[in-house]
């Protein structure tokens, strides 16, 4: 009886209650079902030996490496670090990102005299830029927190200067007939419709800066969770590199997590089907 | 008093209208009539300063209108709402260089024009077409402008909210409104609005007829007389197809 109550007053079309709770839960419990099966293959073939362990420790001792130096304090100050070199360089990288995909998304003279140059410098290697950095910089924290911007630099540019350039004409219309112009029509209509774009690239560019910071702690650091990892690598200790490799992981979802939160607030006016 | 004088717009080698002419001041709403892609739009997106005339000027209480004016403001086809905007703010964008105060009793006023004070705060995603339309309309009304451009602001509703949509429109401009420059082209919603009516031929778009329109308002659609309007103004609109004496049965059919 209390489930015919339950299914009256359901909306149309909605899930019964208990079968919305089941897809909630299946929802957590499904991406982490493919994980769980490395993991057990991965165990299985530490436990039966069918790998040398040096090469391939198991999750068991990788975690264990992990646990030991989180527990000891020994990873705080690379964490820290590595974030704050993440961070700054993401930071200034995304900052001139912005102002300069405003300034080429809404006037097609700067941007033919700004983004070929933009896209010809964008195709050269990231690794092909250390030797530079480090020639001009020095092998401080300078050098590094510049490559990282650089790397974050692009994939915002590009998003956002496509937004501003692609601006819905019939809004900028409207911003027209009400004497919208120049810098006002681009923060009052532009910049508010780029946003979705906008929030593409401060993602890409976030995951681009975890993937660099790596490269630029190689670059003669002495601390990082890049040069635990070197210094794992040296050592021989593959659960130290793996170690390493989780902490990076984890790092870099939680930062994308942080921004995908953030977007689906600053976006909650888009009519979307699904947020992600 | 609005002047449009020898007013021409080409685009490339392609004349979209004029030589044209004509003015107005009286009438509070002059509707511009015309089958599909004749210059009707080009029309009022000159008037909005939206594109420059080739030739020819436009002139509002004898100033030559060169842009985007502060005394002419448009409702669109579309409702083009910022979606980021709620319905306050997208009212409010239209008079964005007024001190705070007086933009908000404005905005207020406008809202409760159009019997929208309680969805102030919704964001567009959460309105019907209808009420989108009637933002549309609020953020045209709220610099309580000189002439309002009005381009088929009701096309894409259903016919009932359409007919209230009419009769709105007529409450808002009543007697102290803007002039209204009105663009459509549905014959009944031009005869139930306009107190003239100018039938565009075109490309280029030039003027076929000019039509004063004296019927009492409210106006309902099955008088003799409305019909009698609107057998003249099918003519117009279908010269090809249609001789006058059969207008009536094409009336009819529509």
């Amino acid at each position: 009886m209390s489930e015919l109550i339950l299914n009256l007053v359901r909306p149309l079309g909605a899930p019964s209650w208990g079968r919305g709770l089941a897809d909630r839960s299946s929802s957590i419990i499904r991406p982490l079902i493919f994980p769980a099966l490395i993991l057990l293959v991965w165990q299985s073939v530490g436990t039966f030996q069918l790998v040398d362990p040096v090469l391939l420790p198991t999750p068991t001792r990788v975690l264990g490496a992990l646990w030991d130096m989180l527990s000891s304090g020994f990873l705080n100050p690379h964490l820290a670090i590595s974030f704050q070199r993440v961070l700054l360089g993401f930071a200034s990288g995304v900052t001139v990102a912005i102002v300069v995909g405003a300034i080429t998304g809404y006037s097609r003279f700067w941007r033919s005299i700004i983004d070929p140059t933009i896209h010809a410098l964008r195709t050269i290697p990231g690794l092909a830029w250390i030797p530079m950095f480090i020639l001009w910089l020095g092998i401080d924290e300078s050098s590094k927190v510049v490559l990282i911007a650089k790397a974050a630099f692009f994939p915002t540019y590009l998003n956002f200067m496509s937004g501003i350039a692609r601006a819905d004409r019939k809004l900028i219309e409207v911003g027209e007939v009400y004497r919208l112009r120049g810098a006002r029509l681009v923060t009052k209509v532009m910049l508010p419709y780029s946003l979705p774009f906008l929030f593409v690239g401060l993602r890409q560019s976030m995951g681009v800066a975890w993937l660099v910071v790596v490269a630029a702690e190689l670059m003669g650091a002495s601390s990082g969770i890049g040069y635990v990892l070197l210094d794992g690598e040296m050592t021989g200790r593959a659960q130290i590199v793996m170690a390493c490799m989780i902490v990076f992981a984890l790092c870099g979802k939680t930062t994308d997590l942080i921004i995908a939160k953030i977007s689906n607030r600053v976006l909650r006016w888009q009519d979307t089907v699904e947020k992600e | 008093m609005i002047e449009i004088q020898r007013l021409v717009k080409k685009f490339g080698d392609f004349a979209a209208l004029g030589p044209l002419g004509f003015n107005f001041d009286q009438e509070r709403i002059l509707t511009v009539i015309g089958a599909s892609g004749c210059g009707k739009s080009t029309l009022l997106r000159l008037l909005a300063g939206l594109e420059t005339p080739t030739q020819g000027q436009i002139k509002l209480d004898g100033e030559l209108i060169t842009g985007p004016h502060k005394r002419i403001s448009v409702a669109f086809q579309e409702p083009r709402l910022m979606p980021w905007l709620n319905v306050a703010d997208n009212v409010e964008l239209a008079i964005w260089d007024w001190p705070v105060e007086e933009r908000k009793a404005a905005v207020e006023a406008a809202l409760k024009k159009v019997s929208l004070t309680a969805f102030a705060k919704a964001l567009p995603k959460q309105l019907s077409g209808g009420m989108a339309q009637r933002v549309g309309l609020a953020r045209a009304l709220v610099g309580s402008p000189r002439l309002l451009l009005l381009d088929e602001p009701f096309s894409a509703l259903d016919p009932l909210t359409r007919v209230r949509m009419q009769d709105h429109l007529l409450e808002i401009v009543g007697n102290e409104g803007p002039n209204v420059l009105f663009i459509t082209h549905d014959i009944d919603e031009a005869i139930v609005l306009s107190d003239r009516v100018i039938v565009l031929d075109g490309p280029p778009a030039t003027i076929r007829r000019d039509l004063r329109i004296d019927l009492p308002k409210p106006r309902k659609r099955s008088a003799a007389d409305f019909q009698e309007i609107k057998e003249l103004l099918l003519a117009d609109l279908l010269p090809e197809r249609i001789g006058a004496s059969d207008a009536a049965s094409v009336a009819a059919a529509a």
